[in-house]
């Protein structure tokens, strides 16, 4: 008897990490955010850099990382003042906090990569208006801890990051012939149409039919 | 004439959603029924025209003589709300009748990426002048409006369409726009608003 406790009090720590974690709520927003809440393909939102900004591999990933980044640290502000923001100006509040992330985002973008700054453009600069970015502020962090807001917004960068990913390797190597600009294709003949507008369009409609036809479940919704 | 080339090359060249990705989320959204999707095009002509001269001002007579360009993207966002604030109260006042068919989209407009993408666009990448900067801002929006408009007329025609059922909804519309950006490929080289930049 008291051996079996022993074992059941030497054992309870030894649950590996991949166990606990699932459990917790923080991971639960995690997971939900980054598939069943996919900002691109489920909540078809934040549609101008996803098209603007992934006619290459690591342009969608850089864009990604810069939204999240700037996602990230707006919800986390945004939850650490919830309690001194008055209501009626909430929504003025939140903006001048995301605009004022993604400035540093976008100086910091500009002094350290300045060629991708120039690639990406004025699509940095448009996190501002990123529907999602703000979405995560008015929905979870004015309501949330400032940690569990993070995570929150974690989960809805990775999913954002993940779809531009995705959608920079397919339009760069059917457009280029190349991933991450190394040449995987010699000798191919670039399809004009996946690095011009018309091609971002057509992607991402195939990709929401295709989310949409494997796994019918969850919202699927226009924002403005 | 350069005027009338701008306003021309932002409708046709440089359409603001169909060459630039800008403000594709309302697009989709409020593209369902041809009523909502004109109110909207009216609003964006409208808020368009008026943010792209206010933050042309505020860039050169402030933020340049003071040094403060940083500032620049918190400037230009509040402006661009503060501004939709009054649209929506001069409309409510002097013209109620629109004011009541814009409904809940005229403040939508603030998070609206056309406007924003507008002012970046040509203030700070293209570097246009005071007339040029209003010409695109009126062009813009109306080659804006044109894209939805034209987007809700074939989408009204597609409500009783064999659409596979993944595709119904937002995929389509994307795919419409797809092909709808393709045709506009035809007017590209025509006119290139970054040449009437300084």
């Amino acid at each position: 008897m008291a051996e079996a406790i022993q074992i059941q009090k030497a054992s309870a720590p030894a649950i590996p990490l991949t166990q606990r974690l699932p459990q917790t709520k923080g991971w639960k927003e995690l997971v939900r955010d980054i598939w069943d809440d996919n900002p691109t393909f489920r909540m078809i939102l934040a549609m101008c850099p996803t098209m603007g900004a992934t006619n290459m591999a690591i342009n969608g990933m850089a864009q990604g990382l810069a939204t999240l980044i700037a996602t990230v640290a707006s919800s986390a502000t945004v939850a650490a003042l919830r309690t001194i923001i008055p209501a009626e100006v909430r929504l003025p509040a939140y903006m001048i906090i995301i605009a004022f992330w993604v400035t540093i985002v976008d100086i910091f973008l500009r002094a350290y990569l300045p060629p991708l700054s120039a690639a990406l453009g004025p699509y940095v600069p448009l996190i501002i208006t990123n529907c999602f970015v703000l979405g995560r502020a008015e929905a979870f962090a004015s309501q949330n801890s400032p940690g569990l807001s993070a995570l929150d917004a974690l989960g809805v960068g990775l999913g954002f990051t993940m779809s531009l990913t995705l959608l920079g390797i397919v339009r760069e190597l059917l457009g280029f012939g190349s991933l991450f600009g190394i040449q995987i294709f010699s000798g191919w003949t670039p399809w004009v149409i996946m690095i011009i507008p018309a091609g971002a369009f057509l992607l991402v409609g195939l990709y929401v039919g295709i989310v949409k036809h494997f796994s019918p479940g969850g919202q699927i919704g226009g924002g403005a | 004439m350069d005027i009338f080339l701008i306003v021309l090359g932002a409708i046709l060249t440089n359409n603001i959603l169909l060459t630039t990705f800008l403000g594709i989320c309302p697009f989709i959204g409020v593209s369902g029924e041809y009523a909502s999707a004109s109110g909207m095009g009216m609003a964006v002509i409208f808020v368009l025209t008026m943010t792209l001269p206010a933050n042309w001002l505020i860039k050169h007579f402030i933020l340049d003589p003071l040094g403060v360009s940083y500032l620049s993207l918190i400037v230009y966002i509040v402006t661009i709300a503060f501004l939709v604030q009054v649209v929506e109260m001069f409309m409510k006042r002097f013209l109620p009748a629109l004011y009541s068919s814009l409904g809940i989209f005229l403040p939508l407009i603030t998070v609206n990426c056309a406007i924003l993408g507008g002012v970046l666009f040509a203030i700070a990448t293209w570097n246009l002048g005071f007339m040029e900067s209003v010409a695109y801002g009126f062009g813009g929006g109306v080659g804006w409006a044109l894209a939805i408009i034209l987007m809700a007329a074939i989408r009204e025609r597609l409500r009783f369409a064999p659409i596979p059922e993944g595709l119904k909804g937002p995929g389509i519309a994307l795919i419409i726009a797809g092909l709808m950006a393709m045709s506009f490929v035809g007017f590209s080289g025509m006119i290139n608003i970054r040449d009437f930049g300084g």
